[in-house]
C-alpha cells in the first residue's frame, strides 16, 4: 500500500492526466476560438437590419397602390437585397473580428484543421440554402424567405456544432423551431427573423461569453 | 483486489505520447506540425516519442506530398486505440478508488 501511494503521487495523478487528455482531444478536433462577443455583435446588427427592413417595407407600401402583400414594387426588392448583402458582410466582419481576438488570446491558430473543418461543415448547408433562397426570390415566393433562412441556418449550425463549441447545436435547434413556426405565420416573417438572428444570437452570445470568455 | 495500476500502460506515461494518442483518437489523421503545436515540444523530442509509439505498433506513419513538400501524417492503429482506451479505463478506476 505504501508503495502504491508513493508511486501515485510521484508519477501519475490520474485526474490531471484525464483532464489533460480531454483538453488535447478538444484542442485537436474542435475550433474553440469562437467568441461569445461575436454572437452578441452579430445579433445587434441583425436587429438593426430587421428594423431598417421594416422601414423600407413601410415606406414602400405607402407608395404602392393598395399596399397589399406580396405585391412589392421593384425598387423595394432591390433595396432589401442590398440591405441583406450589407448585413451579411458586416455581420461576418464583426463575427470574425471577435473570433480573431479570442484566437490570439488563447494562442490558438486561426486557420488550421479545426477551423477549416468547421467552416466547410457550416457552409455546405448555408450555400445550399443561399441558392435555394435566391430561387425562391426569383419565382416570387417571398413569404418563404424568412422561414427558409432560419431553417437552413439552423441546420448549418447543428452540422457545424461537432467541430466547434458544442453549445451551438442548441442555437441551431432554436433557429429551426422558429423557422417552422414562421411557416405557419408567414406575415410575421420579419419578426421571426429578428428573433432568430437578433435576439437568439445576443442571448447565445451572452451564454457563451459567460461560460468560456469571462475568466480574467 | 486487482491493482488498477497494472492496467496502466508504461508507453503512455509521457505527457507527449498521451497528447499524440489523444489527437489521433479523435482525428482521422494528424500531421507532424499539428502534433508539434499541440504538444509544444521540439522537433527531435516529438520525433522520438512518435518513434516509440510506432515501434509499439500503436500508430502508423503515412508519407505523402503536398505539391513538392513532404507531408507525413500519423494515424492510430486498432491496437493503439485499444491500448489507449484500456489505459483510460485504468485511470478512471484509479480515480474511483481514491474516492
Amino acid at each position: 500500500m505504501y508503495f502504491k501511494v508513493l508511486f501515485m503521487t510521484r508519477k501519475t495523478d490520474p485526474l490531471n492526466t484525464l483532464s489533460d487528455i480531454k483538453s488535447m482531444m478538444e484542442k485537436s478536433s474542435r475550433f474553440l476560438s469562437l467568441s461569445g462577443l461575436s454572437g452578441i455583435g452579430m445579433g445587434i446588427i441583425a436587429l438593426a437590419a430587421a428594423f431598417s427592413a421594416n422601414n423600407i417595407i413601410k415606406g414602400a407600401s405607402r407608395f404602392s397602390k393598395d399596399g397589399s402583400y406580396p405585391s412589392y414594387p421593384e425598387y423595394m426588392t432591390k433595396s432589401l437585397l442590398i440591405l441583406a448583402v450589407a448585413t451579411l458582410i458586416i455581420a461576418l466582419a464583426v463575427g470574425l473580428f471577435f473570433t480573431i481576438k479570442k484566437a490570439k488570446k488563447l494562442r490558438l491558430p486561426l486557420l488550421d484543421n479545426t477551423s477549416r473543418r468547421m467552416l466547410i461543415n457550416l457552409f455546405i448547408p448555408l450555400l445550399a440554402g443561399g441558392i435555394y433562397l435566391l430561387k425562391l426570390l426569383d419565382i416570387g415566393y417571398v413569404e418563404l424567405l424568412t422561414p427558409s433562412c432560419l431553417i437552413f441556418y439552423g441546420l448549418a449550425l447543428i452540422h457545424a456544432s461537432k467541430y466547434t463549441l458544442g453549445d451551438i447545436r442548441y442555437l441551431g435547434i432554436i433557429e429551426i423551431i422558429l423557422g417552422l413556426f414562421n411557416l405557419f405565420w408567414v406575415s410575421f416573417g420579419l419578426w421571426f427573423w429578428a428573433i432568430g438572428f437578433g435576439l437568439a444570437h445576443i442571448m447565445y452570445g451572452m451564454i457563451l461569453w459567460n461560460k468560456y470568455d469571462k475568466v480574467d | 483486489m486487482k491493482n488498477p495500476i497494472s492496467q496502466l500502460n508504461k508507453v503512455f506515461d509521457s505527457r507527449v505520447r498521451l497528447g499524440i494518442m489523444s489527437a489521433l483518437l479523435v482525428n482521422e489523421d494528424v500531421n507532424f506540425n499539428q502534433l508539434k503545436e499541440l504538444t509544444e515540444v521540439t522537433d527531435g523530442n516529438l520525433a522520438s516519442h512518435i518513434k516509440t509509439l510506432e515501434l509499439n505498433g500503436y500508430i502508423k506513419v503515412k508519407k505523402g506530398f503536398i505539391g513538392r513538400k513532404t507531408n507525413t501524417t500519423y494515424m492510430a492503429t486498432t491496437a493503439g486505440e485499444k491500448a489507449f482506451r484500456a489505459h483510460l479505463d485504468g485511470l478512471e478506476k484509479m480515480i474511483q478508488n481514491m474516492k
